[in-house]
């Protein structure tokens, strides 16, 4: 009705002071930490207690089906005199060393080989992915016959070669020494495509400019990588090289497959002796010690990478391409 | 220093032809502007000198010899990119003295370059900074710092202000302008924007679709353009072309009008031509053609009007400030002395 719109209006009641809720349920932290519940949750389930869990049972003398008690560093102690524990540590940092070595170098140079333009670019690029794509205890038991006594084709290559006399074997996986190069190779065959094809994703990120002004600067092939592809890598390097230090120091499936720590326990690493000596032997407490002896190692990879990681100069200041 | 010979150039990308035989003369310090729109294989060009693009055919001369197969490092050529591919994990002084530390020149010698190029670009106190923190125009003149250490005997330039905002590119217009004069090494540079090539070049090459439509001095092109292409292509506003016939001593449009013209070649009454008029040949005339005024854009020092007449848009720019509205008549003529004539079929330039 038209006389509605000249009715005198009541004043209007004075905003009311806001409560407590009122004001947690704008607070944007509030809503964040609610948002991130799910993740810790998870994070605390399924990585913090068993981790906190593990270091617990190292410092007791825990049996399958039997609860243990307390004995502080006892189990330690005894690993620290313990041969074959000593040997599966070293030979875990030797495996380690030796195969990120390998293949960082042969990744690089393989990322930088894909990176040229060539026929069935695509096709080849997806090629070099499969040893990463087989299921690792497949490849492993691929590889248990590569190395086997009798039908190794490196042996038939070897004689075919007349590098080897004919009948004359080699003891691959028999050997101790012969054993941790064949499981060294393994690793490094299984792990070059994720650093190849990490650091050609990196390559490609270069902006061809910088070739050409290096051309013209008169940069050699080798030059060009040495001064400019090589430091623009070294970011993208630092993180898949602390990835691949992390995953090979804990591998666990590629020994398994292949030899199970054998021969002699020369191809123990710290991951698989703990699950013998944890879960095989029933001795929980030492084989929570074994895989707690592994945390330093970790953590020291985890360090020297962060120094790695930090943003160089040249990353810094305003980005206003 | 050295001239620069283009004879007969041609490129093809598998089998599509981009450049159908060039030719351009380069002398001795010249500084020398490819400009055409984009796809007209400017850029193509310049990189076939540098030697980043193999020649399918012809000629590239630098100095007396003949660089075709000589590689970029070999021709002593000097470039700057449009995105000035400066090395982003060296310093500014690094970027500098990349070319001449590869060359395995003496530090000491490395470092008077590198200084002198950096007083001339007042680069020296940014000498320690990283590309990324210096802003565009920084980049720009280390980019340029890069080429003049060198000392080449060519400056090559690959539309090197196309990234930078309006009020620096008119800054480092000078710059670069005033760099030349200084160091008088020829210079190739490659642009889409007339006006850059207008306003820096001693000698201006207009390309269209691979070929070369005129080659001349900044004014000549303006004065006197070749064909309808660098008519059109020279100038901003941009010229007038008005369809029509010549008629005897004068000029019918085909809208139904009759303009001046400074003389018809002999024998062309009757046929058909484009006539070309620049904005800036247009006067306020009471005598003069009924315009019916569309858009008024007054710019402080003059005034550009765009205005129907005969049923076609014409742009106009006077000096004199216009109080006219949109729908009002104006009345103008003109300027029968800078107009030009283009033949109808071929869009050549007809002889006055």
């Amino acid at each position: 009705m038209a006389t509605d719109s000249l009715a005198v209006k009541p004043a209007r009641a004075p905003i009311p002071e806001p409560s407590a809720w009122d004001r947690l349920r704008v607070n944007r932290n509030w809503l964040g930490a609610w948002f991130m519940m799910p993740a810790m949750a998870f994070l605390v389930l399924f990585l913090a207690y068993p981790l906190g869990l593990g270091m617990w049972m190292s410092l007791t003398d825990m049996r399958i089906g039997r609860g243990g008690s307390f004995i502080g560093f006892e189990n330690y102690v005894y690993l620290l005199d313990d041969r074959d524990f000593l040997r599966a540590t070293g030979f875990t940092l030797v495996y380690t060393f030796i195969a990120s070595i390998f293949k960082f170098s042969i990744g690089l140079y393989l990322a930088v080989l894909l990176n040229n333009n060539m026929p069935f670019k695509a096709l080849i690029r997806a090629v070099v992915l499969i040893p990463f794509i087989v299921p690792t205890v497949l490849s492993a038991v691929a590889f248990w016959w590569i190395f086997d006594t009798q039908f190794s084709i490196f042996t038939w290559l070897l004689q075919k070669w007349g590098i080897l006399e004919k009948n004359q074997l080699i003891n691959w996986l028999g050997d101790p020494l012969l054993a941790q190069g064949s499981v060294i190779f393994a690793n490094i065959w299984r792990g070059i495509p994720f650093i190849a094809i990490t650091l050609l994703a990196g390559l490609q990120t270069v902006s061809p400019s910088l070739y050409e002004a290096a051309t013209l600067d008169g940069a050699s092939k080798w030059q060009m990588f040495r001064f400019v592809t090589y430091p623009l890598l070294t970011p993208i390097i630092a993180v898949v090289m602390t990835f691949s230090v992390l995953f090979t120091f804990t591998d666990f499936q590629l020994i398994w497959a292949m030899t199970r720590g054998g021969p002699v326990n020369a191809t123990h690493l710290m991951a698989t002796l703990s699950y013998q000596r944890g879960i095989l032997g029933g001795r929980l407490g030492e084989g929570a010690a074994i895989a707690t002896a592994m945390v330093p190692f970790l953590l020291a990879a985890i360090m020297i990478s962060w120094f790695g990681l930090q943003r160089r100069k040249w990353q810094q200041g305003e980005n206003n391409d | 220093m050295a001239s620069v010979g283009i004879r007969d150039v041609k490129k093809s990308f598998g089998a599509t032809p981009i450049i159908h035989g060039v030719n351009i003369d380069i002398q001795d310090g010249e500084f020398v502007i490819l400009v055409g729109p984009s796809g007209c294989g400017k850029s193509t060009l310049l990189r076939m000198i540098a030697g980043l693009e193999n020649i399918t055919a012809g000629d590239i001369m630098i100095g007396d010899r003949v660089v075709n197969n000589v590689p970029p490092k070999e021709r002593d050529i000097a470039m700057v990119f449009q995105n000035y591919a400066l090395y982003p994990h060296m310093t500014v002084a690094d970027n500098m003295a990349f070319s001449m530390k590869l060359r395995g020149a003496p530090k000491d010698e490395i470092k008077t370059r590198v200084d002198k190029a950096a007083k001339i670009l007042s680069l020296s106190p940014l000498l320690e900074r990283y590309p990324r923190q210096l802003s565009g125009g920084q980049r720009q003149r280390v980019a340029m710092g890069r080429a003049i250490v060198r000392d080449p005997q060519v400056f090559l330039f690959d539309e090197p202000l196309s990234n930078l905002d309006a009020k620096l590119r008119v800054q480092m217009r000078t710059e670069i302008k005033e760099l030349h004069q200084r160091l008088k090494t020829t210079t190739v540079y490659v642009t889409h924007d007339q006006i850059e090539a207008m306003t820096m070049a001693d000698k201006i090459v207009v390309m269209h679709d691979g070929i070369v439509e005129q080659i001349g001095a900044p004014l000549e092109l303006y004065d006197r353009p070749a064909n309808l292409f660098v008519a059109g292509f020279i100038g901003s506003p941009a010229m007038n072309f008005i369809k029509g016939k010549i008629d005897g001593s004068g000029f019918h449009a085909d809208g139904g009008f009759n303009l001046p013209i400074a003389g018809a070649p002999a024998g062309s009454s009757g046929k058909s031509a484009v006539y070309g008029l620049r904005p800036e040949a247009i006067r306020l005339d009471g005598a003069g053609l009924e315009a019916r005024v569309h858009v008024v854009e007054p710019m402080g020092s003059e005034t550009q009007v765009v205005a129907d007449i005969g049923g076609q848009n014409i742009t106009c720019v006077f000096r004199e400030r216009i109080q006219a509205k949109p729908g009002e008549v104006i009345r103008v003529s003109p300027d029968a002395k800078l107009t030009h004539l283009f033949d109808g079929d071929s869009g050549k330039r007809m002889a006055a």
